[in-house]
């Protein structure tokens, strides 16, 4: 999509704001309608957008395959690693209830984590899926 | 329950039939993978058709708005697109691997080198 | 930490798995893994343990109350189904490491322990859950783990095996979807227990009867019944050795637990029994399942592919305790459940060893193996033994109570069924054994397994053995769990 002079200056344009709509969606998921699938799925998009502008190989420069696995592994973690930091507290499974000092401020803090634990893990895994089947069969790392 | 009579489920039903005689009819394996998933896709319509109360607002919190859809629903679909994606990227991965070892998508094709297949 | 019991045993996996896929090397996450499907073992005895002392144990997600939040609900069924998961996990798990090396790699290590994680991960949250839409995630974690390590099967036929599951087993868990979303519509709740409160008194609707056909047909799309098994046995067949074996052990066995768990807690005997057709549509498929199917073992040249269709018919056996409806039935199903998963996985443990010397599991790879590999043909032979139901085996023992079960109705024709099913065993298993002592050794050289692959198959076998002998563990816990599932609706 080399050639595409208004493909490539609006794709551009538009890849930031969609990275900030996607940490929006990410962390105003405790007030509003948001949470971690629909935020990953979102920032995803911005590095979809960038392959297709750029090309697979553009893009896994600045997230290569390693990274992403190692970040969608940490998101799982996270996300277990909340109910057991509540089953060390004392309570049950994901009971965000001790987490902070009082149950509103840990459900609080628990939600936030669990679906930031989930944001990452749903991004990097949408990017790692597409990467497996973009990056197939090409020549010079362009999808185009 | 809904304020569209029985058509929401009506056209369920139509999207469902289709999909599910996509995957016994066709031979091409990424034609029975669609098929696959436009038979999820009517099950998740099912559930949001559930969810829907005749003149109800959506399930966020608004001032002088007490009728809200039921979000429940809405939630347990986000989930099941979440399996639904996760099933179809593992299907279209198996297809490609049979392409490249076998050299054929058509099931046809795939039963004529091995009946067992 | 006794208290939280039930989700410790599903969250060893969850945490293990992410960590396991990370690593490098065959030796370090084979090593993680082993050590975490111990821990969940150690832990599923323990709940077996508090549950016969307490009868019933429930644990609410995130201090949730059902049916507000998802609740983790342990009695004696569940608690027999995850010891017999863990524990076959427990085993293979360590057998794996050296036939994963030769028929997967090295590189794919990493991540095939993690799926072999994530699918024990998924057959031991389908089992704990309290919760009907969470059976539906769990069994699709499960489900997708298992398509991909069927898919690092050697053989290329395991992709297009891998595939066909991929799809019927969709449609399965689509199938119990719908009909999870019929029940939700009419009652307002996902519990089960409270699913099974309610129900009684709107069971004339024909969305609950609609409800009940999708879910039944789509849990015997994942057990395997006769006529939906025909993803089963090139899955088995083509699938790694280590995962044939954890598979044909747990995996429609759970599906089998879930069956019940709708039929005779949610739905309720009377509904299923009573206004449904459950037992005669059940009680054909499943005779003409056990016969056919061990009809069919009989010719296949493959030993692998011989068993998985001996498992077909196996879930016949099964199907038919369920379909009873009594609790003798029930006992007879629930303990066919827990023993053929003994079989079954000694069984598919000692073929993995077979393919590791022989390098196949076609019957001439059998020939003459009473002199090259006489500890793994001995191995085989009481497993196989076990599998007819020969007395002092536990395989007679499950046979036994379904006997039992069927003259307490008073239904000959079935008795004489299963006991045409057992002869087709004897032949089945008999040709094989008739090989391995009588036949020409293909390659007199080779020599017995390594004792990695041997302590795992005779751990097993001793288990068919035991089990066998000594019957009180089992049969009480199968009787109490029937007992319970009898009971009906809400168990307090």
């Amino acid at each position: 999509m080399n050639n595409h002079m208004i493909l490539r200056v609006v794709g551009k344009f538009l890849i930031p704001y969609i990275m900030l709509f996607g940490l929006y969606v990410q962390f105003h998921g405790d007030f509003g309608p948001g949470g971690g699938f629909q935020a990953g799925v979102i920032f995803a998009s911005a590095f979809v957008i960038h392959t297709l502008l750029f090309g697979v190989r553009e893009t896994q420069k600045i997230a290569p395959e390693w990274i992403l696995k190692a970040v969608s592994s940490a998101g799982v973690l996270l996300y277990a690693g909340v109910g057991v930091a509540s089953l060390f507290l004392g309570a049950n499974y994901l009971d965000y209830d001790v987490l902070g000092a009082y149950p509103v401020a840990g459900q609080h803090l628990g939600i936030i984590l669990v679906e930031f634990g989930v944001g990452l893990t749903v991004a990097s895994v949408i990017m790692l899926i597409f990467f497996t089947f973009a990056a197939r069969g090409e020549v010079d790392g362009d999808v185009s | 329950m809904s304020g569209l009579g029985v058509w929401n489920y009506l056209i369920i039903i139509f999207l469902m039939m289709t999909g599910f005689y996509m995957v016994i009819s066709s031979s091409n394996l990424i034609k029975k993978l669609i098929g696959l998933n436009v038979f999820q896709t009517s099950v998740f319509f099912l559930y949001i058709s559930f969810g829907y109360i005749e003149g109800s607002a959506g399930p966020v919190y608004v001032e002088g708005v007490d009728l809200y859809s039921n979000p429940l629903t809405h939630v347990l679909i986000l989930t099941a697109i979440v399996v639904g994606v996760a099933t179809i990227s593992v299907g279209l991965a198996l297809i490609i691997r049979i392409k490249e070892s076998f050299g054929t998508i058509e099931e046809d094709d795939l039963h004529k080198m091995d009946s067992s297949l | 930490m006794l208290m939280h019991l039930p989700v410790l045993v599903v969250l060893a996996p969850l945490l293990g798995a992410p960590v396991v896929a990370l690593m490098r090397g065959s030796t370090w996450p084979w090593v993680l893994s082993t050590l975490l499907s111990w821990f969940s073992l150690l832990c599923a005895v323990l709940l077996l343990v508090q549950v016969q002392s307490q009868g019933l144990v429930i644990y609410t997600m995130g201090g949730w109350e059902a049916p507000w939040g998802i609740e983790y609900r342990i009695d004696f069924a569940n608690a027999l189904l995850l010891v017999l998961i863990t524990g076959l996990a427990s085993v293979v798990l360590p057998y794996a490491r050296l036939s994963v090396e030769q028929e997967v790699g090295t590189e794919r290590a990493p991540m095939f322990y993690a799926a072999l994680l994530l699918l024990t991960l998924g057959l031991c949250g389908i089992t704990a859950t309290g919760d009907a839409f969470n059976i539906f995630v769990f069994l699709e974690i499960s489900s997708l783990a298992t398509y991909t390590l069927i898919a690092m099967g050697r053989d290329r036929r395991a992709l297009t095996a891998s595939f066909s599951y991929l799809i019927m087993g969709t449609i399965g868990a689509t199938f119990y979807l719908i009909g999870i979303g019929f029940l939700y519509v009419m009652t307002g709740t996902l519990n089960l227990a409270d699913l099974a409160g309610r129900l009684p008194a709107i069971n004339e609707s024909s969305t609950v009867r609609t409800a009940f056909a999708f879910i039944v047909t789509g849990i015997c799309l994942k057990l395997a019944l006769f006529p939906l098994h025909l993803w089963l046995p090139n899955a088995y067949t083509y699938s790694p050795s280590a995962v044939t074996a954890l598979l044909g052990a747990t995996a429609t066995k759970v599906a089998v637990y879930v069956l019940v768990r709708f039929v005779f807690t949610v739905f309720g005997i009377d509904f299923s029994f009573g206004m449904e057709p459950l037992a005669e549509v059940l009680i054909p498929l499943a005779v003409i399942g056990l016969l056919s199917a061990s009809t069919v073992s009989i010719t296949q040249p493959n030993i692998k592919r011989m068993l998985a269709y001996s498992s077909v018919a196996q879930i016949g056996y099964i199907v038919l305790g369920i379909a009873m409806g009594t609790a003798m039935g029930l006992t007879a199903a629930l303990l066919h459940v827990f023993n053929h998963g003994l079989i079954k996985g000694a069984l598919f443990m000692v073929l993995g060893a077979v393919m590791y010397r022989m390098g196949g599991t076609s019957l001439s790879d059998m020939q003459g193996l009473a002199k090259t590999m006489p500890l793994t043909f001995w191995a085989f032979v009481i497993g196989g033994l076990s599998l007819i139901g020969v007395p002092l085996t536990v395989g007679f023992v499950s046979k036994w109570h379904l006997i039992l079960a069927a003259i307490e109705l008073g239904w000959w024709p079935i008795v004489i069924a299963i006991l045409v099913g057992s002869m087709l065993a004897v032949v089945y298993v008999g040709r094989v054994i008739e090989a391995g002592f009588f036949g020409e050794a293909k390659d007199p050289t080779r020599r017995e397994a390594p004792a990695g692959l041997l302590i795992p198959v005779w751990i097993l076998i001793f288990a068919n053995i035991y089990f066998g002998i000594d019957t009180r563990l089992t049969v009480d816990i199968a009787e109490a769990a029937a007992a319970q599932l009898m009971a009906g609706g809400i168990v307090r």
